[in-house]
């Protein structure tokens, strides 16, 4: 059973996380490897690409890695908390949002928001690769994967499942 | 005006647990494409116009989109209920799998065999975050300005390592100024 002091920081943690998660959850990821490897050390940075990995495997919404950390430190009670912090503080805001955004939707400054987030939200994901490629690349086949799996996904409509098979593939053949 | 959003006839929690149930369990690599088609194609819920609205509203706000999105369509047929109702169907399955695979990572992550496999998978999962950073930053670097606020945030954040809170608070007021402008 997990102590009510790790639910309790896993819903802190996530919770400040999620409103700060412009243009979706991935904007995130920095600050969460920053948090979970760097400051708390609950995971190893390979942890960390291989649990975000696991979350990109299965079907779902990309906030999944969040269930599958918390579940990591703090059973599946942990990985419920982290979950429902991560969806509930934006969930909320949203919903307060929506009436507003239909009434001002001709409005100059809906239109200012909206060309402003568009470039954090490119900042902050190129960040999200960086910090993932980092901690992924630990060896130079590995380092082949990702640039491949790059190139696949940006040039051609592969579905992401073949890619994660293929580097999957690769891992275990290069691992003999 | 607005009553039209929620379509003509509003709908059931049932509803919206089965619909977003349906997109959830079948949204591999991003649940986006598939509730699109549940809801504007197969169940009609929504135009495209509509959709488009409302999930703009869902990318412009933080958190995950899709998931706000559920909280959002089902706020306005059934209220809060109505939102619980839409964001556990689309969760449930999707949650339920993870926990399974977590528990097998748990039990099976030390394994030689499976270390090489995940290292492999990883490094393709990273792969397609690249891509999608690419495909997300290449249209948006037009002008000057946007070059300037996208370099900064990412500089903040892996350069000079500054946390997301301070980040955000310095690039944001920048960034609705440069718009405000533009």
């Amino acid at each position: 059973m997990a102590g009510v002091k790790i639910l309790v920081q896993l819903a802190a943690l996530f919770g400040k996380l999620s409103l700060l998660a412009v243009g979706g959850v991935n904007s995130t990821l920095p600050a969460i490897a920053r948090e979970v490897v760097d400051g708390r050390h609950w995971l190893t940075r390979e942890q960390f690409a291989q649990l975000f990995a696991i979350a990109q495997s299965a079907p779902g919404p990309n906030m999944l890695v969040v269930v599958l950390i918390g579940q990591r430190v703090g059973g599946v009670a942990g990985g419920v908390v982290a979950g429902l912090a991560m969806i509930l503080p934006a969930g909320i805001l949203v919903v307060l949002a929506s009436g507003l955004w239909d009434r001002f939707r001709q409005a100059r400054w809906r239109r200012v928001l909206q060309a402003a987030i568009l470039p954090i939200t490119g900042g902050l994901v190129l960040a999200a690769a960086v910090v993932l490629v980092e901690a992924a690349d630990t060896a130079p086949p590995l380092i082949a994967v990702t640039a491949a799996a790059a190139a696949l996904s940006y040039w051609s409509k592969f579905h992401p499942l073949w890619v994660l098979a293929a580097g999957t593939v690769v891992g275990l053949l290069a691992g003999l | 005006m607005r009553e039209r959003d929620a379509g003509p006839v509003a709908l059931g929690h049932a509803a919206l647990f089965a619909g977003f149930f349906q997109a959830g369990i079948i949204g591999f690599g991003g649940v986006l494409p598939f509730a699109r088609r549940m809801i504007v194609e197969q169940r009609r819920w929504m135009t495209a116009a509509e959709f488009n609205d409302l999930f703009s509203l869902c990318q412009f706000m933080p958190g995950a989109n899709i998931v706000n999105f559920a909280f959002a369509l089902g706020a306005r047929h059934r209220g809060v209920s109505g939102a619980a109702a839409a964001v556990a169907g689309l969760l449930a399955a999707p949650v339920v799998i993870v926990l399974g695979l977590g528990v097998l990572y748990g039990r099976f992550g030390g394994l030689a065999v499976v270390r090489h496999g995940l290292a492999g998978l990883a490094a393709a999962a990273a792969g397609l975050v690249v891509a999608t950073a690419l495909k997300i930053a290449v249209p948006i670097l037009q002008g000057a300005a946007r070059v300037v606020v996208t370099v900064l945030a990412f500089g903040l954040v892996i350069i000079v390592h500054v946390s997301l809170p301070v980040t955000m608070l310095l690039v944001l007021p920048l960034s609705v100024g440069l718009a405000w402008r533009a």
